[in-house]
């Protein structure tokens, strides 16, 4: 495989990064995220504030070391919610079949039927935008993809001979679903993770810039660029800073997940 | 008179594969030469590079494989010099090749005859109209009716042995001088492989070719080859002419393949080769066989034997081929498996049995929209007794394997009942748990039967944690099962990749075991592995049967197996049994006319065998739309008349143990001439096996 | 054939009537009752008890549903609150707009990802292929409005001026002034879309370059143009085509950013409007278009790859 390896590596040096960064951001920030300096608004990188500040004077740097860490919590939060319904609805629908899992795909095409963007709106206009709503509703967004993938992949496991071989033993179903399909369906769950923590972390980002998810104070990254959005003119620099490091993030994680992938084998 | 040049001919061929861990040595310094219009018949296991050589003639090696040394001369040319443009105007025309897989040979979305019009437009630079007119004929020569309109078909409208004509058909297109055929009938059927044999038999004739003929299958080997080389772990250790090579090898490596094939006369096999392949990254210092020979002297190891001349035509890679020419082939030790004297008794009834599966739901059949189901397994009743193998025989499709799964409770039957009775009271036994610890399953592939996220400890030891076998006890307890299937205790920590196909299958038995089952389903327990395997696990599974006094189903479409092992044998055909009977009187007359197809349709090692030709026309109907009365009826050579399509066959009793489901009277089938006819004998006969195993 | 189109269309129309429940389900019965919403967490009980009469939320759930079904589908979609317009006159106008966004993206993307795409895959491993897979690497890593707002910064910028910022100009009031109104969203979108559809095309083709029926070609003696020409393209393409239907999805999600960063007024704009003015009757239509826009598109590509398959065309 000549041109894959370096993804991986690549990949996971940038995450390796961005992770530690974003979570020693409360120790290796030079100010707090929500400090004003009303005098110093808009400027460029200086000494003193290293990649400039936005248009309340605070510090460009702390508010993006800090908008890394909402970015983490909503990616990876997210998307453990998605596991945490997926998992056990697409075994179940895979693994028993018949009118059950004809039910469980109609309402998952449905839900898969909406872009995923939207069906998060949906939740959040029912719930109310607040970072928390935000997790919510992304993760929801993800049940039906990752329930799709686990259900693939336990159907092709549900005929395979380790499994015959358990339910001819008398194995009780739980068993066989989380003692001889699951650990065979975990490298396929390993690797979309991955990839969907980037595609949470984007969604989490474009609620933000809609005014739909992280509220003011907070600093988040999608937030930062909307606020920066009336200024982009004076001062590039509000939208570069988090425009970057978003774009970085999400960058190295689609590198990792695929390189997990060839690595793995996994996908569905 | 000058000698002919050969069309192929290969020196000091060495290929090898770039891995991360150093390359592999997949062939090194295979010389062989094939004459015009002489079928080569390739001969060798997995692993033995085999294919890779079928490659290497055409050029088309895979990325990583380098060709490190030798030379090919095609028709006097040499190959290797070739620029891409002359190889292309060489393959396809001059030299052609079969696949293995016909099915993804083939394009999906082109047409069957726009494929095999497309190597005369390349070529011949042939107009579309003609080249498709000339497809016709050629689709008409590989036998198949109806050319036109099969060649407006799509690949995937069409049976196996159907796309392989197909794929026959192309490669024969421009008249090439050779033809490489690399494994092009295994995945068919024993029947369609007959037919596919016969064919190639009669192009032989027809279409001056020469054929290199590649496969792992000894017995196809011996049916059309002149001429046969052994490739082992990626060198030729022999090559001699066919009715040589079978009957007076010269190679230790052959002597054991013919003894591990198992027979059809029930005579000869099923001895295996001790060892292993060597892996081809730590290759001995000798002679590559050395390790498993018993003809091993000092010498073999210390250097690479050089190719001995035994004759003019025949070469061996050994030092000790004088001796190896003598050597009887080894001795049949009996494998059919003894019975007990106090074992009698029924085990298991199966009445009536039907499994359908698929087809839509009610609503949709209301409507007739939808497929109807599959009917698997259509009224079948049979009884195993105690301590008995019974074989359950038929070609893929039939539902041998479903009705065993039906008989261990891993599908539901759809009508029916299978009842398991006490060994003591000869009550039936109701109790499910009870039932399912008495009655274990082993499958056909090694490399699903495992789980492979789980240790052999963890695969083994759940079962004895099911029976409330704990600390202690357990661990005592694997070993044991290790023990008994010949494994080494260390295996236990081993994950399912790092064992061989044997080791994985042998695995898998001990699972079955590990519960003291009385009754085993083994499905197609050996077929996917290589012979030399094959006759370990066989013996493994008879011995150990013998110690557990335990019943076997044998599941298997090979007769000669079956012949080996069986006491008595059940043939099956699309859903329903046709015969039933002892081991003895199912391979002799009286027959019922699909038994006489398949033991017909059987290659036997042995290139000067006789061969009855009973020839089934047509494919297996779809068990979705069973023909009516006789199932067996539209392929039937010997059919009655209307009585065959209308009414369905009853169960005539020929004996109080064989039954066959035929309207041609008894004694009619009693008449006809036995299909097997004993082979003319080989260097050392072995000891009859006991033939019904009655108690 | 038409027993597969006909199982197909049974399936849409329960898919549709599921995102129907799920878009009722989301708005009515999630915590904070429609009313709650429109008039905030404020409203005095008896202001929503009215509010509720009025609109008939206090009928059960079941009877609420079949109402707003009903009157869908007779083209009875009501009036938006906030706008105090018809719905139907407001999401014609914008579904028109967006629809011709919509349209220019996936037609750059059609005539450029899918050959280059192509290239990538037959130079596999080439730098050209290198340079293209990072491409997209980016392409589908940096979010919509990131691009949006960086292409506005660059190109629209007071100093650099060759784009307005945003806004919509019709056709008639002049041809140019339509492009150059279009150009950025266009483009941003096309970005997005263009990084997704060469990576599936690439590794469509991929796929298929090493399928074992292209080595009998190459074994045929075909040539190299041939073996690419008349095997792999037309197995590779035959998902590619379809997937650009597919592709609506990830148009849809990102049109409503794209449309909220250049203040483009189509049907993303009107969604995140409804959103922000709680406008049930509103939101609850445009989402229903969108999705059902969505899934016909679905639809129509299962057809189109069913009819390109021969497998599925002839069984």
């Amino acid at each position: 495989m000549s041109d894959r390896p370096p993804a991986l590596v690549i990949g996971s040096t940038i995450l390796a990064v961005m992770v530690a960064v974003s979570l020693l951001a409360p120790w290796i920030a030079p100010y707090a995220a929500t400090e004003q300096h009303i005098l110093k608004r808009l400027e460029r990188p200086s000494p003193a504030y290293l990649l400039g500040t936005d248009q309340y004077g605070r510090d460009l740097l702390s508010r993006t070391l800090m908008g890394g860490r909402t970015a983490l919590l909503l990616g990876v939060g997210a998307v453990l919610l998605g596991l945490a319904v997926g998992v056990p609805v697409g075994l179940a629908a895979g693994y028993f079949g018949g009118r059950a899992d004809d039910a469980i795909m109609r309402i998952v095409d449905a839900m898969l039927s909406f872009p995923s963007l939207l069906l998060a709106l949906l939740i959040i206009t029912a719930l109310g935008a607040s970072t928390a709503h935000a997790l919510a509703a992304i993760g929801i967004a993800n049940v039906p993809g990752i329930a799709r993938i686990v259900r693939g992949n336990t159907l092709a496991l549900r005929e395979a001979e380790f499994v015959l071989a358990a339910r001819a033993r008398g194995e009780g179903h739980v068993y066989v679903m989380f003692g001889e399909i699951l650990p065979n369906v975990l490298p396929a769950i390993v690797v979309e993770t991955t990839i969907r923590v980037g595609f949470a972390m984007l969604a989490a980002a474009s609620l933000s810039f809609l005014g739909l998810g992280v509220q003011p104070p907070t600093a988040d990254w999608g937030l930062m660029i909307r606020e920066a959005r009336q200024y982009v003119f004076l001062s590039p620099w509000p939208l570069v800073a988090p425009g970057v490091a978003l774009s970085l993030t999400i960058i190295g994680l689609n590198l990792f997940g695929d390189g997990l992938r060839d690595r793995l084998g996994g996908g569905s | 008179m000058t000698p002919v040049p050969p069309v192929l001919d290969i020196y000091g061929l060495s290929v090898h594969f770039e891995t991360r861990d150093g390359p592999l040595h997949v062939l090194r310094d295979v010389s062989l030469s094939v004459s015009p219009q002489e079928t080569f018949g390739l001969a060798g296991e997995s692993g033995s590079g085999k294919t890779t050589l079928g490659y290497a003639i055409m050029r088309a090696l895979p990325g990583p494989a380098r060709l490190t040394a030798g030379e090919i001369r095609f028709e006097g040319e040499d190959l290797l010099a070739k620029g891409p443009d002359e190889l292309r105007r060489i393959r396809g025309r001059r030299i052609a090749m079969v696949y293995q897989d016909p099915r993804s040979a083939l394009n999906p979305t082109m047409t069957v005859g726009q494929q095999v019009g497309e190597v005369l437009e390349i070529h011949d630079r042939a107009a579309p109209r003609a080249a498709r007119a000339r497809a016709n004929e050629l689709l008409d020569l590989v036998g198949i009716a109806d050319p036109a309109g099969v060649a407006r078909r799509y690949p995937h409208q069409l049976s196996g042995g159907m796309q392989q004509r197909v794929v026959i058909a192309m490669a024969l297109a421009c008249g090439p001088s050779l033809l490489i055929m690399d494994e092009p009938t295994t995945g068919l059927d024993v029947t369609t492989q007959a037919r596919i044999l016969e064919l190639v038999a009669d192009l032989k004739r027809r279409v001056r070719a020469a054929i290199v003929y590649i496969s792992h299958d000894l017995a196809v080997i011996a049916q059309v080859s002149d001429r046969v080389g052994i490739l082992y772990a990626g060198e030729l250790v022999e090559t001699a002419p066919a009715a040589r090579l079978f009957r007076r090898p010269a190679h230790p490596y052959t002597l054991g393949l013919l003894g591990a094939l198992p027979d059809l006369d029930g005579l000869h096999g099923l001895t295996p080769i001790p060892g292993s392949l060597p892996a081809l990254t730590r290759l001995p210092h000798g002679c590559v066989f050395a390790p498993r020979c018993r003809f091993v002297e000092p010498a073999c190891e210390a250097e690479i034997p050089p190719v001995a001349r035994v004759t003019a035509d025949h070469e061996a890679k050994c030092l000790r081929w004088p001796v190896v020419l003598d050597a009887p082939l080894a001795p049949s030790v009996p494998a059919a498996p003894r019975r007990r004297a106090e074992s009698r008794g029924l085990m298991l009834i199966a009445e009536r049995l039907v499994r359908h599966h698929g087809g839509a739901g009610p609503i949709a059949r209301r409507l007739s929209l939808g497929p109807p189901p599959v009917r698997a397994v259509d009224g079948v009743s049979l009884e195993v007794q105690r301590d008995e193998v019974l074989a359950l025989v038929g070609e893929s499709g039939c539902g041998k394997s479903t009705l065993g799964r039906v008989i261990v409770r891993l599908l539901p039957p759809t009508a029916g009942a299978v009842r398991f009775l006490d060994r003591a009271s000869g009550a039936e036994v109701t109790d499910d748990a009870l039932v399912r610890r008495n009655a274990q399953i082993v499958f056909q592939h090694p490399d699903s039967s495992l789980n492979p996220m789980k240790r052999v400890g963890k695969t083994l030891g759940r079962p004895l944690a099911l029976l409330g076998i704990k600390g202690g006890q357990r661990g005592r307890r694997l070993r044991e099962l290790l023990r008994d299937v010949r494994l080494d205790a260390s295996y236990v920590d081993r994950l399912p990749r790092e064992l061989s196909g044997g080791e994985k299958q042998r695995v898998a038995i001990a699972r079955a075991l590990a519960m003291r089952p009385a009754f085993i389903v083994l499905d197609e327990p050996v077929s996917a592995l290589d012979v030399s395997t094959q006759a370990s696990i066989v013996r493994l599974l008879v011995d150990l049967r013998d110690t557990l006094g335990a019943s076997y189903l044998l599941i298997s479409h090979d007769l000669s197996l079956v012949r080996h092992v069986a006491h008595r044998v059940a043939v099956m055909y699309l859903g329903k049994l046709v015969e039933v009977g002892t081991v003895g009187e199912i391979f002799r007359p009286p027959s019922h006319p699909y038994t006489r197809a398949l033991l017909a349709a059987v290659p036997r090692p042995d290139p000067t065998a006789p061969r009855a030709a009973v020839r089934l026309e047509g494919a297996v109907p779809s068990p979705q739309h069973p023909p009516s009365g006789c199932r067996f009826h539209t392929r039937c050579p010997v059919k009655v008349g209307r009585i065959c399509e209308e009414v369905e066959p009853p169960f005539v009793r020929a004996s109080d143990t064989h039954q066959i489901a035929c309207h041609i009277p008894l004694d009619v089938l009693r008449r006809e001439a036995p299909v097997l006819v004993a082979a003319p004998a080989a260097g050392g006969l072995g000891v009859a096996p006991p033939e019904e195993g009655r108690s | 054939m038409t027993l597969y189109v006909l199982r197909r269309l049974a399936s849409i129309v329960v898919v549709l009537v599921l995102i129907s429940v799920i878009i009722f389900v989301a708005i009515h019965v999630l915590p904070g009752s429609a009313a709650t919403l429109i008039l905030g967490e404020y409203a005095t009980p008896d202001a929503l008890r009215t509010l509720e009469r009025q609109m008939g939320l206090d009928r059960p759930l079941l009877a609420q549903y079949g109402a707003w079904v009903g009157d869908v589908l007779t083209g009875r979609w009501g009036d938006s609150l906030a706008m105090k317009q018809p719905v139907a006159s407001v999401v014609a106008l914008r579904l028109k707009n967006s629809a011709t966004l919509a349209a220019a993206a996936l037609v750059i993307v059609g005539c450029v990802a899918i050959p280059l795409g192509t290239a990538a895959a037959l130079a596999r491993g080439s730098l050209l292929d290198l340079a293209i897979v990072t491409a997209t690497y980016v392409g589908i890593s940096v979010p919509e409005f990131v691009t949006g707002m960086g292409l506005l910064l660059v190109l629209a910028g007071p100093s650099v001026g060759w784009f307005p910022t945003g806004g919509y100009a019709d056709l008639s009031t002049g041809a140019l002034a339509w492009v150059r109104h279009l150009a950025l969203p266009t483009a941003t979108l096309a970005i997005v879309l263009m990084a997704h559809v060469v990576r599936q095309t690439r590794s469509g083709l991929a796929d298929v370059l090493g399928a074992p029926y292209i080595r009998t070609a190459r074994l045929k003696g075909a040539s190299e143009r041939r073996v690419i020409v008349r095997h792999a393209l037309r197995n590779g393409l035959v998902p590619t085509i379809t997937v650009l239907a597919l592709d609506l999805g990830y148009l849809m999600g990102g049109i409503v950013v794209v449309e909220e960063v250049f203040a483009y007024p189509g049907m993303g704009r009107l969604i995140i409007y409804a959103v922000q003015n709680r406008d049930v009757p509103l939101l609850q239509m445009c989402v229903l278009i969108v999705a059902a826009v969505y899934t016909l598109a679905n639809f129509a590509a299962d057809l189109l790859y069913a009819w390109l398959d021969p497998r599925i065309r002839y069984r």
